[in-house]
């Protein structure tokens, strides 16, 4: 009987693993950005793994507001510090889905001045912190490092 | 029916093959012989529609992948070589994409006249669920063969349905990258979607087979729940209820044909005539209407996870029928409560459909503003969802168990043949919809 459950389940995995990325997917390789690129107060959008992801380069006052909301009431609270890399607060670096289902949030839309998500009218804001509507976590701040001032890699 | 076969096979090849395959009689006994209610209305027709649909769907589907290429980089330009260049592409796909709609449309009509005319009652609850499979495979069938012409909606469609899984605690993650096979919707998700696309309409025919074997063990209900108890209550299958089959096949096919040469992109949505773009969505993304009712539960509820519940909750509900409805009487006819609750569901239903093509802050009556409840103004359409959601909910898991305990029924007829007679008190109400007894 357990050799019998054993071999199906040993059969059934090639099955059902098949479905999972295929290696050619999961070799996708890191990116570098040129963060010069993007000119203060606006993002340029970078497809990433398949999605895309923002790189927002933030005005003295998005990041002053992102501070001063620290303390706000949120779903998913988080500082801004902890969101970009120290002494390189102006660069946002974020997944560019909505972490409600995935659609993309237009740039600057809202009344936190950070994303709207035309979906199901999810808020971010200048931190991609999500603030109103149905998503339950802020937008994903990948994996990445400053290879110099102005080049970083991400994944 | 269970019963003696009353076949008799008339030349010496129909002796001979009914000695070995007796296909033959399985046919005769299920279509000819087969005795009706003889009080069936239009409404009854419904299922024999449906096949045609389901019939409609293989063969122009079967059709458009001969010239159909399942690849992210050749999807959408060979929806458009189909529509431009191949001989009659144009209409078969044209019957395809409408035909789905009509499919939910006769679908829809059959189980809200399963559900006014008791039908799910004992001992048709085998049947019922059945027909839950089918909606539950037509609905997975239509979300995947939208996702194939790889245009915007097809690809932001399949984004945000695909992400419902991922609200799901621990493994949601796992699954959605397992449903992808990658890290987003691309061109293995278009590969996987397209193979299901085309297995589960096969599923679906398999499950129509033992749908129509419950149909046959239990009989057919009738408008008046009552189940037939003589021969005057039957009539033979054919010719009455094919000819009344066919009569609503061809009216039916008056609305598809009217749907495919006057307006077959009315149902649809210019967005998905632009070519897939992973990194813009539009700006309105709406599923295809027979989805909006659920996509209006899900966006009533301010939590990811609850509403993916909620929305899944919604079609478990109809699995659940069969127990929650605690009445004895199986038609509404005689039900005068649960009548009324069951048009107020009617609309509630069409009311979150509205919600669902609409923004979730959009004013129901414009220029007025309320005040904010749970992070809404209260004149929006996320509110009126969440209204209609209440209800769509407490019709099932309220109002159907409490209602059979507590409501007083008329009185229900003896016999299909002699409801009037019986039953003087009912003769008016009976009077009233008496001309269906003549179809």
């Amino acid at each position: 009987m357990a050799v019998a459950a054993g071999g199906a389940a040993a059969i059934a995995w090639p099955f059902i693993d098949q479905m999972n990325p295929s290696a050619d997917t999961r070799a996708l390789a890191s990116i570098e950005f040129d963060v010069t690129k993007v000119p203060e107060g606006q993002q340029v959008v970078v497809k990433w793994r398949g999605k895309p992801l923002f790189v927002r380069n933030r005005t003295k006052a998005e990041i002053a507001k992102a501070v001063a909301d620290d303390g706000a009431s949120m779903k998913d609270p988080e500082k801004d510090s902890a969101r970009v890399k120290p002494g390189k607060s102006q660069w946002l670096i974020v997944g560019g889905n909505c972490t409600h289902l995935g659609c993309v949030p237009t740039f600057g839309g809202g009344e936190y001045g950070g994303w709207f998500c035309p979906c199901h009218g999810s808020v971010y804001d200048t931190s991609g912190r999500i603030r109103k509507g149905p998503a339950p976590k802020n937008l994903v701040v990948p994996e990445y490092a400053f290879l110099s001032d102005t080049k970083v890699k991400i994944g | 029916m269970s019963g003696h076969s009353t076949y008799e096979p008339k030349t010496g090849f129909e002796r001979w093959l009914d000695a070995r395959l007796p296909i033959v009689r399985l046919g005769y006994d299920s279509f000819v012989d087969y005795p009706t209610p003889r009080n069936l209305n239009y409404w009854w027709t419904f299922g024999g529609i449906l096949s045609l649909c389901l019939a409609s769907q293989l063969i122009t589907g079967i059709i458009l992948v001969m010239h159909y290429t399942p690849s992210a980089d050749h999807a959408f330009a060979s929806v458009e070589h189909i529509m431009r260049d191949v001989n009659y592409g144009w209409l078969i796909r044209y019957m395809h994409a409408n035909g789905a709609s009509m499919f939910f449309i006769a679908v829809y009509i059959h189980m809200l006249r399963g559900l006014y005319y008791g039908s799910y009652k004992a001992p048709r609850e085998v049947l019922w669920l059945l027909g839950c499979v089918i909606y539950l495979l037509m609905m997975a069938t239509a979300f995947m063969g939208y996702v194939l012409p790889w245009g915007q909606m097809s690809f932001h469609g399949a984004v945000v349905i695909t992400n419902l899984f991922g609200a799901l605690p621990l493994v949601g993650e796992s699954i959605t990258t397992w449903l992808w096979g990658g890290f987003a919707v691309d061109n293995p998700t278009l590969n996987r979607f397209f193979s299901l696309h085309y297995l589960l309409p096969f599923m679906i025919a398999g499950v129509v087979i033992l749908h129509i074997w419950a149909l046959h063990v239990v009989g057919q209900n009738n408008p008046t729940g009552v189940e037939p108890k003589s021969k005057a209550d039957t009539v033979p299958f054919t010719p009455y209820a094919t000819v009344k089959d066919g009569f609503a096949m061809s009216v039916f096919l008056i609305l598809f044909a009217w749907f495919v040469f006057f307006m077959p992109n009315a149902l649809g949505h210019a967005d998905n005539y632009i070519p897939a773009n992973p990194l813009v969505t539009p700006s309105h993304i709406v599923p295809e209407w027979y989805f909006l009712p659920f996509y209006a539960i899900l966006r009533a509820v301010p939590d990811k996870l609850m509403g993916v519940l909620a929305m899944f909750g919604a079609i478990a509900c109809l699995f659940a029928l069969p127990w929650l409805d605690t009445s004895k009487v199986r038609s509404m006819r005689y039900r005068p409560t649960a009548k009324i609750h069951f048009f107020i569901f009617v609309v509630a239903c069409c009311i979150l459909g509205v919600c669902g093509a609409k923004l979730p802050d959009d004013q129901v009556i414009p220029h007025l503003t309320t005040f904010q409840l749970m992070a809404s103004d209260l004149n929006s359409f996320v509110w009126l969802s969440r209204v209609a959601a209440l209800y769509y909910f407490a019709f099932f898991l309220v109002i159907l168990p409490v209602l059979g305990l507590t409501e007083k029924t008329l009185p229900v007829p003896d016999s299909i043949a002699s409801p009037a007679l019986s039953h003087p008190a009912a003769a008016p109400a009976e009077a009233t919809a008496a001309p269906e007894m003549k179809g």
